[in-house]
């Protein structure tokens, strides 16, 4: 029963297009937004073992990209869709480039990904082409031309979309040579080399899809919301979020970004209902983060297919 | 097919390798041995490109590989296996023995076939879609040259593949090596257990404190005084002739 719960995920994801219910489309909105979020920093970090703290470095640029280029430039957003990926893939690239040449991993990494992303906030705080603290307001015009909807079903169907494209490539992953590759790079660094595996190349292209996909959803954001400033682009709430969503889930799975943004919204609505006092989110993240960490290393898809877990009975059997 | 050419490497004021020239023939199956601490792993690491050497040169099939990055050592066809086996543990033994063969084979059921076919003929049939973590370390060391076969090498540097073996099992490894062999492939091999050095290899260059002491026949080693006094201590050879 428990494995046919995609199909669920799905038939519930297509729900809120048979109702008028404005909180229902807003819930599997965000929800599916979170999962989007969270198979961004899968692709790079559940997959290769990348431990990124910054990844809305990634979500930032994407959202700055698509506001600067329509109020500055007047280019049409759906162009700046694609602009935004690239952008994403290139910072992924350079930050990539000079992290792995460098020879950072685990903490270390993830302490650069934290300090890019806070360089980041703090450019954009301080720029004239972003506005400074004062962030960028896209003026409303709703109309599908224009990336804007008047009706939320319409910013929530493109949400599913991009969030299948993240999880197709997610099940390339799975099944590619490449994927295959980049995940003996997360398991074991020395012998991915010794089998002929360019490890800094592999991690960079890596984090420049991951960096491409999370982009576009910074893109989504700003398309919805009509606003970006730089906390909420580059915040380190949003990296944890991703983070999150991801490890509660299942990282290095097709699913678990799905099955994560569920649960983490899930216990975030609760929580509002019981506790709202500022800076308890956070704390709760941290929380849950710890839990993953000492009891569910695999997150949630990892009780499904307990294959570490197996491995080690099986050990004992031996 | 290898040519060493006086390398050296030194950890702080420790120099962990003085000077070591060696050639390993095509086709041949040479050793590498000596007591611990010798430096052994440390010029297979430098040779398969793990760690840079200060100074020295090595030569891999006519082209100069030093400094080399150990990834594109491995595409030109020499691979190594290490002594502390590293699975990936997370994947099945297929899974793992796949992932050397992704590096001929870009196609992925072709690689599947082929990482099924090399641990059917390594002995690790049963235990393919077993998890790698699974393993007993008799399979593990199977497994290391399982994945290092997968790349289709030109020269396998094999790290202790022997250590912590059964009889039975050093046995059936070194049949196992002689047929890689004999399927073309030149092995240069670090061992601690003489036996199979004996049994296995056409020439041994032993190492003690870093240096090259002495090579030849594993016959010719075993006689040598200055090896029965780099493993037993000062005075050994002499010692020996004495009493025995």
């Amino acid at each position: 029963m428990l494995r046919y719960w995609p199909i669920l995920a799905v038939v519930a994801a297509l729900l809120p297009f048979a109702s008028s219910s404005q909180f229902l489309v807003n819930l599997a909105m965000l929800t599916a937004f979170s999962a989007l979020l969270g198979q961004g920093w899968n692709i790079a970090c559940g997959f290769g073992g990348l431990t990124s703290f910054g990844h809305a470095v990634f979500f930032g640029i994407g959202a700055y990209a698509v506001a600067i280029m329509q109020t500055r430039f007047g280019i049409n957003p759906w162009l700046g869709l694609p602009a935004a990926a690239i952008l994403g893939a290139a910072a992924g690239a350079v930050l990539g480039a000079a992290a792995f040449r460098a020879g950072l991993r685990g903490s270390y990494f993830a302490l650069v990904t934290l300090a890019f992303a806070e360089v980041f906030r703090i450019l954009a705080n301080s720029l004239d082409i972003t506005k400074g603290g004062l962030g960028i307001l896209i003026p409303l015009h709703p109309s599908l031309p224009n990336f804007q909807f008047a009706d939320r079903r319409g910013a929530y169907a493109l949400v599913l979309v991009l969030l299948a494209v993240a999880m197709g490539i997610a099940a390339w992953l799975r099944r590619s040579r490449f994927g295959a590759r980049l995940v003996a790079v997360r398991e074991n660094e020395d012998a991915a080399a010794a089998l002929g595996i360019p490890l800094v190349r592999t991690k960079t292209q890596a984090l420049a899809l991951s960096g491409a996909v999370t982009a576009t959803a910074g893109v989504l954001y700003a398309q919805m919301f009509l606003y970006v400033d730089p906390n909420i682009a580059f915040g380190a709430e949003r990296s944890v979020e991703m983070l999150l969503v991801a490890m509660i889930g299942g990282a290095g799975t097709v699913w678990g970004p799905v099955l994560g943004a569920i649960v983490l919204h899930l216990i975030q609505d609760t929580a509002r209902m019981l506790i709202d006092t500022p800076g308890f989110a956070p704390m709760l993240y941290g929380a849950i983060l710890l839990a993953i960490i000492a009891f569910l290393p695999n997150g949630i898809a990892g009780l499904r297919l307990p294959r570490r877990r197996s491995a080690r009975e099986e050990v004992r059997r031996a | 097919m290898l040519e060493v050419r006086t390398l050296s490497k030194r950890f702080g004021g420790l120099r962990a390798v003085k000077d070591v020239s060696l050639d390993v023939p095509a086709g041949s199956i040479t050793a590498l041995i000596g007591p611990n601490g010798a430096g052994k792993t440390t010029t297979f690491a430098m040779i398969a490109g793990f760690i840079m050497p200060d100074s020295g040169s090595v030569r891999f099939a006519g082209t100069d590989v030093t400094r080399w990055r150990p990834d594109r050592i491995a595409a030109l066809g020499m691979v190594r296996t290490f002594q502390i086996t590293q699975p990936f543990a997370g994947l099945s033994v297929a899974e793992n023995i796949r992932v050397g063969a992704f590096l001929r084979h870009h196609d992925v059921a072709e690689a599947e076939a082929r990482a099924r076919d090399v641990g059917t003929r390594l002995g690790l049939g049963p235990m393919l879609d077993r998890p790698a973590a699974a393993l007993t370390v008799a399979g593990r060391k199977r497994l290391e040259v399982a994945r290092a076969l997968a790349t289709e090498p030109r020269l396998l540097l094999l790290d202790e593949v022997m250590a912590g073996l059964n009889p039975s099992e050093v046995n059936e490894i070194v049949a196992l090596i002689r047929q890689v062999r004999d399927g073309g492939v030149t092995i240069l091999l670090i061992e601690h257990i003489m036996q199979a050095v004996a049994a296995l290899a056409e020439t041994a260059h032993v190492l003690a404190e870093g240096a090259l002491i002495a090579s030849g026949t594993p016959r010719q080693i075993a006689a040598d005084p200055a090896v029965v006094e780099a493993y037993l201590g000062h005075g050994a050879a002499e010692r020996m002739a004495r009493h025995g």
